[in-house]
């Protein structure tokens, strides 16, 4: 290729010398130390590569020399954070839990903590917000078969309702008075009519007037005189506006002829005393709890 | 054998990179140089200096004048106090300090560049440092020029010690504007400062050092964006560096003619332009302005200063390099009266910026003044969404967010209203001994968030909609906040 020295009238730029359709491009050099940042960043692109996992091999890429892996990395994370949460473990597992409200820090963390083994756990019953649904409790209520203060909350959790192995669990049994014939369908029919009368969803009629003897007969050892139930036997308020298995007609019919036993596992030997505890205070924070001896002994109302 | 060059069709001189030409650029005195030196040491206390001012704001927030507290989003300015909701008053003295640019540009050219820009203030610097330790321009090149002997190796390290010295207070007063200052210097010395100051004092040690001590005009001329965009803001109207070529050309050494008559003795006539190379002996970025506007001119004004003093000497008048427009220069040609100042400065495109500028800053102002420093919100529970109770009522859940942005404590009633029959508590309280209000107390510049229940009677038609009202309790200043909110409960069939 011949010499040639063209120069470009409007800039005085050199051009490289090319035409392409009376288009000549101005020769405007590269600054030399950008080409150095470019070597720069190629030798950085290769230590990376040493340093860290990135060639291909046949079953997996190279370790890289500082031996980092995102898992590894995740497990010392999860290894710093137990390390960091295990003084407020060891202090709730040391307080009782009816003293945990009085200890902000402990109780704030229990909660946490309960609400976390809660969403493991317990959703797969009592939904994840604890709403429950027919036969599975809602947590969030002020109505409690067995107890609603923080010692009831935790016996339970820890031990279960109506567990066939474990002595110390939440028994109770109601009588099927339908099908084993204890009551005939119209006393039945007058028990319900009566029911729904104490819970007010009904006007008196003849036929619970008719009920509320059968009832005292049959349903007040239980449920009490009144019909507002009795938490050592689990038995249910009936007077009030919360029904586990529903309070129209159908519902409590079928409840009063076949009966009802709902099963809770117990899950102190399986989750521990320490998550337990953790469990109540998140079930009792949901608004229903009801305060106990303890608490009502404690002289400062908190904010 | 092919040559690469010569396939791609450059000559065989001719290189695919250019290596830097060294600037040694000379010391000059002059009304832009003195000008210069003030700006310098303006901008170059304001930088220092802001940290360390102190703004007492009690006992419940730091007491630094300026402080970006990044780790607790905070940006303290004096009186003012930003949260991060409130960052558009930052978005807005940003979109100040970028209208407020183009004003500028817009009038006066690259003002930005020639004289506050840090790029060129560390530059300026780092030159006369230079000059301090290896003499002036002629000295440089020398010492440039010469072998790697002791003598210049002391001198070097002696010069790049004192670039380094710089640059390590330049890199460490940045971290000042982001703690309190006393306390991280202390921390800093002893060793005690979190990681993140160590490192940001070595970045910017070392981009100082770079940028200031070796990069210099590279950095204006290839890296930084903002000489592109400068130009779409010029025009013909704008007041740049300009050299009179119609007053200087042609140029050439010798003596000037006196009278017209000397004039006819000589066959061409000499213009004022002395060619004495002065302008470019003085040039930061070692350009010839007489090529007219460039890239590389940043407007620093120094070649006018330089000129002026040789034109003075040879007993012509000032100004063959100037401020100018593009617009004057042609009817100064032309033999035409130049625009007075005020006409230069008042063209309407920078009323238009004047005006932006002014309006954002005034509704910044006006609005800065009445922001309120209490809210209140309200996140209604999803799940459930309300709970039956008992005896009959119906129970929501909400986690009120109450934010108390004054730098005290303050008592906040909470109340619902809008809703009769309903009452609310919180962690701790019950529903036996609630109420349709609540009191809590917000800590200083905080946000407290409630667990809140509210119960209420059933209604027939389910939801509700009510108000959450916050109140602050205090003597002075008391604020009212309020939130909608929604009551679900169970529709009747």
């Amino acid at each position: 290729m011949a010499e040639r020295k063209s120069i470009d009238q409007a800039t005085g730029t050199e051009t490289v010398g090319h035409e392409w359709d009376g288009i000549e491009e101005l020769n405007t050099p590269l600054p030399r130390w950008w080409l150095w940042t470019f070597y720069a960043t190629i030798v950085w692109g290769i230590a990376y590569t040493i340093a860290y996992p990135a060639w291909p091999m046949v079953s997996s890429a190279s370790a890289g020399v500082l031996d980092w892996s995102s898992r590894g990395q995740l497990e010392q994370e999860l290894a710093d954070d137990s390390a960091r949460k295990m003084p407020l473990l060891k202090a709730i597992a040391a307080t009782p839990v009816e003293q945990l409200p009085a200890r902000p820090q402990l109780w704030q963390a229990a909660v946490e903590g309960g609400h976390a083994a809660f969403r493991n756990n317990c959703t797969q019953c009592h939904g994840t917000g604890a709403a429950g649904t027919a036969g599975y409790p809602n947590l969030n209520d002020d109505d409690w078969l067995w107890g609603g203060d923080l010692k009831a909350i935790e016996y339970t959790i820890a031990h279960g309702v109506r567990n066939p192995e474990h002595e110390q669990t939440r028994a109770s049994q109601m009588p099927a008075f339908g099908r084993d014939g204890l009551l005939q369908p119209s006393e039945i029919a007058d028990v319900v009519a009566y029911v729904r009368t104490i819970s007010r969803q009904q006007a008196p009629t003849a036929e619970a007037r008719r009920g509320a003897a059968t009832f005292a007969t049959n349903c007040a050892a239980c449920h009490g005189a009144t019909g507002t139930g009795n938490r050592a036997v689990g038995a249910p308020d009936l007077t009030d506006a919360i029904w586990l298995y529903g309070g129209d007609e159908a519902s409590l019919t079928n409840t009063v002829a076949y009966a009802r036993s709902g099963v809770m596992p117990r899950w102190e030997h399986k989750l521990g005393p320490t998550q337990v505890k953790m469990l109540a205070a998140y079930v009792y924070s949901l608004g229903g709890g009801e305060r106990s001896a303890v608490q009502m002994a404690e002289a400062s109302p908190r904010r | 054998m092919v040559n690469l060059t010569d396939l791609i069709g450059l000559g065989k001189n001719r290189s695919l990179y250019e290596k830097r030409q060294p600037v040694f650029p000379k010391a000059i005195d002059g009304r832009f140089r003195r000008f210069k030196w003030l700006v310098m040491a303006v901008t170059l206390t304001i930088y220092y200096v802001t940290p360390w001012l102190r703004w007492d704001r009690g006992a419940f927030a730091p007491d630094q004048a300026v402080l970006v507290d990044l780790a607790h989003r905070r940006f303290y300015f004096g009186p003012i106090e930003i949260w991060p909701h409130e960052f558009y008053y930052v978005a807005g003295l940003l979109i100040m300090a970028g209208v407020g640019l183009f004003m500028v540009t817009s009038v006066i050219g690259r003002a930005w560049c020639g004289y506050a820009c840090p790029q060129t203030v560390w530059t300026d610097l780092f030159q006369h440092i230079e000059r301090f330790v290896d003499g002036d321009r002629n000295a440089q090149a020398r010492l440039a020029k010469a072998p790697w002997r002791p003598a210049k190796i002391a001198r070097r390290l002696t010069k790049w010690s004192l670039f380094l010295i710089v640059s390590v207070l330049t890199g460490g007063a940045w971290i000042f504007y982001f703690a309190d200052a006393p306390t991280l210097a202390t921390q800093f010395i002893a060793g005690d400062a979190p990681q993140v100051a160590y490192a940001t004092v070595a970045l910017l040690t070392a981009t100082t050092f770079v940028f200031g001590g070796f990069m210099r005009e590279q950095v204006c001329i290839y890296m930084c964006p903002w000489p592109r965009i400068q130009t779409a803001m010029m025009d013909e109207k704008t007041l740049i560096v300009t050299y009179r070529d119609w007053r200087g050309e042609p140029r050439g050494k010798g003596r000037r003619p006196a009278t017209l008559a000397d004039l006819g003795a000589r066959p061409e006539r000499l213009g004022d332009c002395i060619d004495c190379n002065q302008c470019v002996a003085v040039c930061p970025t070692g350009i010839d302005i007489r090529n007219g506007p460039q890239i590389g001119c940043i407007t620093c004004a120094l070649c006018i200063d330089a000129c002026d003093q040789v034109m003075a000497r040879i007993g012509r008048p000032r100004g063959l390099i100037d401020y100018a427009t593009l617009e004057d220069c042609a009817a100064e040609k032309a033999g035409r009266a130049p625009r007075r100042l005020v006409k230069v400065l008042s063209h309407p495109r920078t009323l238009i910026y004047f005006a932006l500028w002014s309006g954002v800053g005034i509704a910044m102002l006006l609005s800065v003044g009445d922001r309120t420093r209490l809210t209140v919100s309200a996140q209604h529970q999803r799940n459930p969404s309300f709970v039956q109770l008992s005896d009959g009522h119906v129970r929501n859940g909400y986690t009120v967010k109450l934010r108390n942005m004054e730098a005290r404590p303050r008592a906040v009633e909470v109340s619902i209203a809008g809703m009769p029959g309903a009452v609310m508590w919180t962690e701790g309280g019950s529903r036996d001994r609630a109420s349709d209000r609540l009191r809590t107390t917000v800590p200083a510049d905080a946000l407290a968030k409630l667990p809140i229940f509210v119960a209420a009677p059933a209604r027939d038609e389910g939801s509700a909609s009510f108000e959450f009202r916050a109140r602050a309790l205090t003597e002075d200043r008391p604020e009212t906040a309020v939130v909608r909110a929604e009551f679900e409960g169970p529709e009747r069939k």
